[in-house]
């Protein structure tokens, strides 16, 4: 891929861009990964893969980061890694890379105000404990659920997680 | 009252933000911090109409103007109570302390979030905090306090269990050490409980960053190399300060054993249900007993402790 790509891509990410080419490629990130160690991501790569272009949206490993932020703490240029990798997975996304799994939670999320809502199972330990059935979040409150459905709806968001 | 204890007042007057898996995975949770917040005396009504913080990890993954605008939302919800906002899950403190100090850093990105909330009557204001239950109980209460109010001393080894966004990013945050804390160490033994070092103390436990719910394998992976070290260390339980790490390191046992036929059975308890406990509240009461992985012997200990 062509160093204009390269450049091109970068300047979609927002100040997190520029920050990734101060990288001095010591490999301090990689070795604070506690994903890399079990899993093949290795954050260095998908970093210069990043400064290469836009391959780096459909690299699967972009997904296996926990966020735990080690080496965002610990990179001595101090780049705010994580916050590139969000903004790399947010192009990802918008152009319609994304696991079915996330497209489910997303989904959830438009529907019921929670990305992980109540079930039965939880209903009934929630009474068992002498608590209402339904908490007093937006399940218990209809209006507090519309007004969450009309931001998300301003914000694209239930477009952004339909199939289209 | 002088000003500045009414200051002090003023300041420990919250909000319970209660997130989606505490209610609707580990009502547990929910029941054994309000149970102790009223052994505490402190001041905290629910933050009725709160939605999802949003997950820190997947969502704000998707797209930052939503992560953003929810958050704020439900900001706005505590703003409108004027109460500082007590999460009980890192996550949650995650999302909703970083969007907080980002917004009220930086007036343009306030502008244009405000300008999404003005489609529903809301504005983001900034006058509140953001608090997690585990550096609340530790500044305000403080451990020597807590251990005063402690009716059941657990003779216990617990492995804590921090998390990660409890205490990362560090930047906009109190000031931590991210490294080698010991704040949560403090309140954990508090209860009379001795917190047991082990290696890879601090790391995650593998659920965060949409990795549990799109990615399993990979998730449990990083689960069972902490779960190792834990073991290896001889403790009675976990104590996590997050529902989330919670149900990893809990449901998680269980996908294990399923999966290659181990036998993990280390009990998993938040920090609200240990203290809970140590006030003298049962298993069943707190519901601990509604977790995934369940040892009998653990419960059996708790109940012959004097
Ligand atoms: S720690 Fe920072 S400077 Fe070092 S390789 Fe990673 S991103 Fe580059
Ligand atoms: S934040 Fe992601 S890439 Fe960075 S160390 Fe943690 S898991 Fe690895």
């Amino acid at each position: 891929m062509s160093a204009t790509n390269g450049s091109t891509f970068l300047s979609r990410l927002d100040k997190t861009g520029t920050d990734i080419l101060k990288c001095m490629h010591c490999g301090v990130c990689t070795g604070s990964c506690p994903s890399g160690r079990h899993t093949s991501l290795n954050v260095r790569n998908l970093l210069r893969k990043a400064r290469k272009g836009e391959s780096v949206l459909s690299d699967e490993t972009l997904w296996t980061c926990t966020t735990c932020y080690n080496c965002q703490e610990r990179c001595p240029r101090g780049i705010d890694i994580v916050d590139a990798i969000f903004e790399i997975r947010a192009i990802a996304v918008h152009e319609g890379i994304i696991l079915k799994e996330h497209r489910t939670v997303g989904k959830l999320l438009v529907e019921h105000g929670h990305a992980v809502p109540i079930n039965a199972e939880n209903k009934a330990k929630r009474e068992a404990l002498g608590m209402d059935a339904l908490p007093p979040t937006v399940h218990s409150f209809p209006d507090a659920l519309s007004e969450v459905k009309k931001l998300l709806a301003n914000c694209k968001f239930d477009e952004l997680m339909s199939n289209e | 009252m002088s000003e500045s204890a009414r200051k002090e007042h003023e300041m420990n007057k919250l909000s319970l933000f209660l997130g989606c898996v505490i209610p609707n995975r580990y009502p547990g949770i929910e029941k054994s911090t309000k149970l102790c917040l009223e052994k505490l005396d402190i001041d905290c009504v629910d933050l009725e109409g709160a939605s999802c913080c949003p997950a820190p990890g997947i969502l704000r993954s998707f797209d930052k103007t939503t992560w953003l605008a929810l958050s704020s939302r439900n900001i706005t919800l505590t703003e409108d109570l004027g109460r500082d906002m007590l999460t009980i899950c890192n996550g949650c403190y995650g999302s909703l302390a970083d969007a907080n100090n980002e917004l009220k850093a930086d007036e343009d990105l306030k502008e244009s979030v405000n300008s999404h909330l003005a489609a529903v009557d809301r504005e983001f204001k900034g006058t509140q905090d953001i608090r997690h239950i585990t550096e609340f109980l530790y500044q305000e209460i403080e451990p020597e306090n807590i251990r005063e109010l402690v009716t059941n001393p657990l003779e216990i080894r617990v492995a804590v269990h921090y998390g990660c966004h409890l205490l990362k990013p560090s930047k906009g945050r109190a000031g931590m050490n991210v490294e080698r804390p010991s704040f949560f160490d403090e309140l954990v033994e508090a209860t009379g409980a001795v917190s047991v070092d082990y290696p890879d103390k601090m790391e995650c436990c593998g659920a965060g960053g949409g990795v549990r719910s799109a990615l399993s394998d990979e998730a449990l992976a990083l689960t069972e190399h902490k779960l190792s070290m834990i073991e290896a260390a001889g403790v009675d339980c976990i104590v996590n300060a997050c529902p989330f790490c919670h149900m990893q390191l809990d449901v998680g046992q269980t996908d294990l054993n399923e999966r290659d036929g181990t036998e993990h059975s280390i009990p998993v308890l938040h920090y609200t249900q240990l203290l809970g406990l140590a006030f003298g509240y049962t298993v069943e009461e707190l519901g601990i007993d509604l977790n995934s992985t369940l040892n009998k012997a653990f419960f059996e200990m708790i109940e012959d402790l004097p």
